[in-house]
């Protein structure tokens, strides 16, 4: 994301890529405005702490689904990887394939469970209870700190692309923007930010899904997308997922498989979409636990489709624009555009007045629901896993739900202090999101062996998250700052290793570290006695099971489903 | 969606925002009709029938999910 701000940066001043028209304020105003209405008609059901915090627990399966998968949909992110299915083909989708899919799956039969019957109102908040306050504290500030500096940073980010796109003040976009957010999650707290995610699922979809169908008309299928894709890029393979990825010099990412298995599958987005709470915090909102377990697998088959509006929408652009993009660069001259401009460029390509401000109006109300999860996320952990336990242990609900409401408004704040001091120091902004990279693959460690190995004791937890985190940030700077040529062949297993498989690899070790360094702690600590661990370990819980449901109705039934489908596209897309 | 707090279902905001983008982009489609935008394969009037695919999907939505129908 860090290569499509500099670049909008860059860019930002020169050109715009599209005009609005009348009816197209029409639909950006009328987004803002139903959004702000659904904020105030929600402040009267956050009452208690459950409610502000956990939209009550009374969300369905498909709320809590879409929500969960939305939350992650942000716009910056659809920007950048329909910019990266341009440059490095569909290879690009084993981020929303492989790179979630088993994930999610895996969250929703294995993992939820514990987080919901342990009533944990956080992902931090399990870590209390399944190891006590170091490993948890540990978690709560770094997940606070990094949240809110994430949520400035994007929220500076897609001001530029705001600029860029449609000509707008940078200061208009992030004060009405983020005034608008902090309105209605201060007003309804999870409730809001979940039904504004929901809103913009379908506005997604339906904003976005007009360009892959009126490409495949121009093209003429997906036969004449290939043909007139080698045509424009003669030699080049940019339709096979697993083909190029025998060694790291046969395909422009430098990935070997391994990278994407191990790194990327195994660890980076098990870390992700099982230990992030922004993504958890929808799920704990699911009304049972059959809910709680369904919604990510509800997830990962909507999850499945999203290359269908990023993904293909980039690799149609090969085949169809005129002109060549290029890399992201400063200074691009008139007329030329970048990888990260795909997006827009197909969208003014196909959609006229009306069809275009709905796009423009997904790309909006994604980045507004990602900084409301953001603040939702960080008024929660705030609350609940740093105020409570270590500020004010005993106020009454209604105090904790103030200090929520506050949070999200004083959190909104740092945000934007963040977003202007990103202006002006804009390599802080690469610190930052390496930053939070570094804490997600340990934690998963963490978690995991927590919750599937009653023996992992309380310093064995902490030490070894310290260490997986301690290991992240030094192989970073050695391969990032230090000596690159060096370190990259060490860590990264070749000199090929570009950017994201040196990630999927810092992912793996990271992850690595985390569980020696747990496993060798606890066989010389003692552990805690069982009944401190009734239903926080696998072994002392009795979950629910589901001989009772009909078939259709079990979350395995559909997480296996999911599974099957999964390798079904990996095979048409070898 | 909620029994708790009998709050109206998501599904009919949604609705209603399909409902109301789908009037505008179909009305927008219409009135450009004889003079299409210079986007490519606008004679296909994609404004006309997608807006109209929205009507019907944000229609369906508010009327089954309306208020006061506790069933979602």
């Amino acid at each position: 994301m860090s290569q499509i701000f500099a670049m909008f940066l860059a860019e930002g001043i020169t050109h715009k890529i599209v005009q609005l028209s009348a009816v197209d304020l029409a639909i950006i105003v009328i987004y803002f405005g139903l959004v702000l209405a659904i904020g105030f008609y929600l402040k009267k059901f956050a009452k208690t702490g459950e409610d502000f915090f956990l939209a009550g627990r009374e969300m369905t399966a498909w709320v809590a689904g879409l929500a969960f998968v939305s939350a992650n949909l942000g716009s910056l992110e659809l920007l950048g990887w329909a910019g990266s299915a341009y440059q490095y083909g569909i290879m690009a989708a084993h981020w929303y394939w492989i790179g979630a899919i088993p994930a999610m799956v895996f969250l929703g039969l294995v993992m939820m469970p514990f987080y919901y019957i342990s009533k944990t109102h956080s992902v931090p908040g399990y870590l209390k209870l399944r190891y006590g306050s170091e490993a948890a504290g540990l978690s709560a500030i770094t997940f606070a700190v990094m949240t809110i500096l994430m949520s400035g940073v994007n929220m500076y980010a897609m001001a530029v692309v705001m600029k860029v796109v449609l000509g707008w003040d940078i200061n208009f976009s992030i004060w009405v923007s983020s005034l608008t957010v902090g309105v209605y999650v201060a007003a309804g707290g999870l409730f809001s930010a979940i039904f504004n995610e929901v809103l913009q699922f379908f506005l997604i979809w339906f904003g976005a899904l007009l360009i892959p169908i009126l490409g495949m008309i121009e093209t003429g299928g997906w036969s004449g997308m290939v043909a007139r894709i080698q045509a424009n890029f003669p030699g080049q393979d940019f339709t096979h997922m697993w083909r190029p990825m025998g060694s790291f010099a046969d395909n422009p990412m430098g990935i070997h498989w391994t990278g994407i298995v191990f790194g990327l599958g195994a660890v980076q987005s098990m870390g992700y979409w099982t230990t992030d709470f922004l993504v958890v915090q929808r799920v704990l909102s699911a009304k049972d636990i059959r809910s709680a377990k369904l919604a990510p697998i509800i997830g990962s088959f909507f999850k499945m489709a999203v290359p269908l509006i990023v993904i293909l929408p980039g690799v149609l652009a090969l085949a169809v624009l005129p002109m060549h993009l290029v890399p992201n660069a400063p200074n691009l001259p008139p007329g030329e555009h970048s990888y990260n401009e795909v997006l827009p460029l197909m969208l003014a390509r196909y959609c006229g007045p009306g069809l275009l401000g709905l796009g423009i109006t997904a790309l909006v109300a994604g980045f507004m629901a990602g900084m409301a999860g953001n603040v939702s996320a960080f008024a929660t952990v705030w609350t609940y896993d740093i105020y409570r336990p270590y500020l004010n242990k005993r106020a009454p609900d209604k105090h904790y739900v103030s200090m929520g409401r506050w949070c999200t408004l004083i959190g909104l704040f740092i945000s934007i202090g963040t977003a202007y001091l990103v202006m002006g120091f804009a390599s802080i902004m690469d610190y930052v999101q390496a930053l939070f990279g570094f804490f997600i693959a340990p934690l998963f460690g963490t978690v995991l062996l927590g919750m599937l190995w009653k023996r992992v004791t309380r310093w064995a937890g902490f030490l070894g998250l310290l260490a997986g985190t301690l290991s992240s940030i030094t192989m970073f700077l050695l391969m990032q700052k230090v000596d690159p040529h060096r370190w990259v062949p060490v860590f990264a297993l070749s000199p090929h290793a570009k950017g994201l498989a040196q990630d999927m690899y810092q992912s793996l070790w990271s992850c690595v570290t985390c569980v020696v360094v747990t496993v060798l702690v606890t066989l010389f600590t003692k552990p805690k006695p069982d009944e401190e661990l009734r239903g926080l370990v696998y072994s002392l819980t009795e979950v629910a099971h589901e001989e009772h449901t009909s078939f259709w109705h079990r979350p395995a039934v559909w997480g296996i489903a999911a599974l099957v489908l999964l390798v079904i596209l990996q095979i048409i897309f070898w | 969606m909620s029994e708790k707090h009998h709050i109206i279902p998501v599904w009919f905001f949604v609705g209603l925002l399909l409902l109301i983008y789908g009037v505008l982009i179909f009305v927008s489609g219409l009135t450009e009709w004889a003079h299409p935008p210079g986007t490519v394969l606008a004679e296909l009037h994609a404004p006309v029938w997608w807006g109209g695919l929205l009507i019907v999907l944000g229609g369906v939505y508010c009327f089954v999910f309306r208020p006061g129908k506790t069933s979602c």
